[in-house]
């Protein structure tokens, strides 16, 4: 059978036991349809499961109900299927930032010379010359997220989940690392899930961006952005631009609220 | 007044003539930025000994203090050179210092795999915790006399104290240790398709490794601890059997030329446990 999509959510969810026995809808259900090598952006309030939903697809946590499909084969459940990446960067921190990027072969089994061998190139196109051997402490936050996204670049898989990546950067590092990711983007040719708390990050940086409803979340609104691409930073200023973010803002905006009387209610 | 008057004249020298007259310092950095010279520190420290030991004997010959029970450092080095000149010396200090090594090692090693080993079932771990916590609280020297009956007056029961003394405090070590992993960290070599085997490995070991090695310096002397009061007990040799006999028939240089033995011992073993915990830092977690 042969997919239209990359990858496939159908009625994800998840529902746990609250502390008086009887269950709690955390998210969903929620449906997306990612075709390939897209670059996608979940964005939605604090607290309504953009994080569940990633630890989902990744396979560390089960879904309640529902199915993920990637190429028609039934992946809930299964790790390795997706390459990860949080907000912190994990690197091991007794490892050298060479060593650490070539976890994931290492884990699949790979030596570690052939996997040093594979990763050096990478390491010296993507900015990381000279801090090979270097332990991640030595590192600014901005280049041990670097390593850490190479790490999963690395992994080679598909289809590549990133959790608020550069959440804890400053604006100035953050402005370049998002450069860095689209060009990382165009040379792999990824499909990429961005989960993030900024819109105009979203925008700037996707083909299509999910806005989310407040807790349980499920999908509230789906824009798609004919921005034309490579963009210049200084597309965020164009009136398209404009428009889209004013737009996404307004519907966010709605969640937010409701996201605060629901919390100041209960 | 002076103070003031010498830190005007100063400033007005200029920057050459600043480097070589005598500048004001404040209490700041003449006391607390001080740092005093290395020498100084020894020589210091060696006056003090010998200051020490020189009130010793001049209390004891002016009879201010009991030579009976404190005996006379004269007295003691006389009695510590027959030992040297018989070799009872080195008999004793190698046997004491043999158990202790052997079951720090022993205690040590097994303590980490026991540690390591609750990583593995939660189950096991909730079980076994009560009865872990239940012996470190327990003072493992009261062992001492089945120990010895158990493991005879050789060096199995000096060893086996060693073993008895320090295996449950790096067992609760490491497995701090191993609980302090980071989930994240872990979720995350999951994610990358790790078996639960390559997440031990490649995370919860080490991670645990700066708890063991800070096990290492504790363990030594809880060890010796250990193999010396096995000796007390019952034992052929050893530095804690001739404290012990020493004091029972009042041969009071005896033991203190013996406790002098035990305590260059115990530096010698402080020292060398120094060496290897900066060298496995420095292997494991790159630290100088």
């Amino acid at each position: 059978m042969m997919n239209a999509y990359k990858m496939e959510l159908e009625n994800v969810s998840k529902t746990y036991l609250g502390t008086d026995g009887n269950p709690v809808n955390a998210l969903g259900p929620i449906h997306m349809q990612i075709p390939n090598h897209r670059f996608i952006s979940i964005v939605g309030p604090s607290g309504c499961g953009k994080s569940t939903l990633f630890n989902i697809i990744s396979g560390l946590v089960e879904t309640s109900d529902g199915a993920i499909y990637v190429g028609g084969n039934r992946v809930d459940g299964l790790t390795g299927i997706t390459g990860y990446m949080l907000q912190k960067d994990l690197l091991l921190p007794w490892r050298t930032i060479l060593d650490n990027v070539i976890l994931g072969l290492e884990i699949e089994g790979i030596p570690k010379k052939e996997a040093k061998a594979k990763a050096l190139p990478l390491l010296y196109k993507y900015g990381l010359k000279g801090f090979e051997h270097h332990y991640p402490a030595q590192l600014s936050g901005g280049m041990r997220q670097r390593a850490a996204l190479l790490r999963t670049i690395m992994y080679d898989r598909e289809i590549i989940l990133l959790d608020e990546p550069f959440g804890a950067l400053d604006a100035q590092t953050r402005a370049m690392m998002q450069e860095w990711l689209l060009d990382l983007w165009d040379d792999f040719q990824k499909t990429i899930l961005f989960v993030t708390h900024d819109m105009e990050e979203a925008i700037y940086l996707s083909d299509e961006v999910y806005i989310m409803t407040s807790r349980p979340g499920t999908i509230k609104r789906h824009l798609m952005i004919d921005l034309p691409r490579p963009r210049k930073p200084q597309i965020i200023t164009s009136p398209q631009f404009i428009e889209l973010k004013e737009e996404a803002l307004r519907t966010l905006s709605e969640e937010t609220m409701r996201a605060y009387q629901q919390e100041s209610a209960g | 007044m002076s103070h003031e008057a010498e830190a005007v004249s100063s400033r007005g020298g200029g920057i050459s003539a600043g480097i070589k007259t005598p500048r004001p310092k404040s209490n700041w950095l003449k006391h607390e930025m001080a740092v005093p010279k290395p020498w100084a520190v020894n020589v210091g420290r060696f006056a003090l000994f010998i200051i020490m030991l020189l009130l010793w004997e001049i209390g004891a010959r002016s009879g201010l203090i009991n030579s009976f029970f404190w005996s006379q450092p004269v007295e003691i080095a006389r009695t510590w050179w027959i030992g040297v000149q018989t070799g009872a010396v080195w008999q004793d200090t190698l046997y004491t210092f043999r158990s202790t090594v052997i079951g720090f090692v022993l205690g040590t090693l097994g303590g980490t795999l026991l540690g390591l080993s609750f990583w593995w079932s939660k189950y096991y771990a909730r079980i076994s915790e009560p009865f872990i916590i239940m012996f470190e609280a327990m003072p493992k020297l009261a062992l001492a006399p089945i120990i010895v009956l158990v493991f005879g007056i050789g060096i199995g029961s000096k060893i086996a104290m060693g073993f008895a003394i320090t295996v449950v405090i790096t067992t609760l070590t490491t497995y701090n240790g191993v609980r302090s992993v980071d989930k994240d960290l872990v979720r995350m070599v999951y994610s990358l398709g790790a078996s639960r085997m390559q997440v031990f490995r490649k995370v919860i070991v080490p991670t645990a490794i700066p708890a063991m090695i800070s096990a290492l310096r504790i363990n030594i002397g809880l060890a010796l601890t250990g193999a010396i009061v096995g000796e007390y007990i019952g034992s052929e040799r050893g530095l804690g059997r001739m404290i012990f006999y020493a004091g029972q028939t009042y041969e009071i240089s005896l033991i203190w030329a013996n406790i002098f033995n035990l305590s260059i011992l115990s530096m010698l073993l402080y020292v060398l446990i120094g060496k290897l915990e900066s060298l496995l830092l420095k292997g494991f977690m790159h630290q100088k």
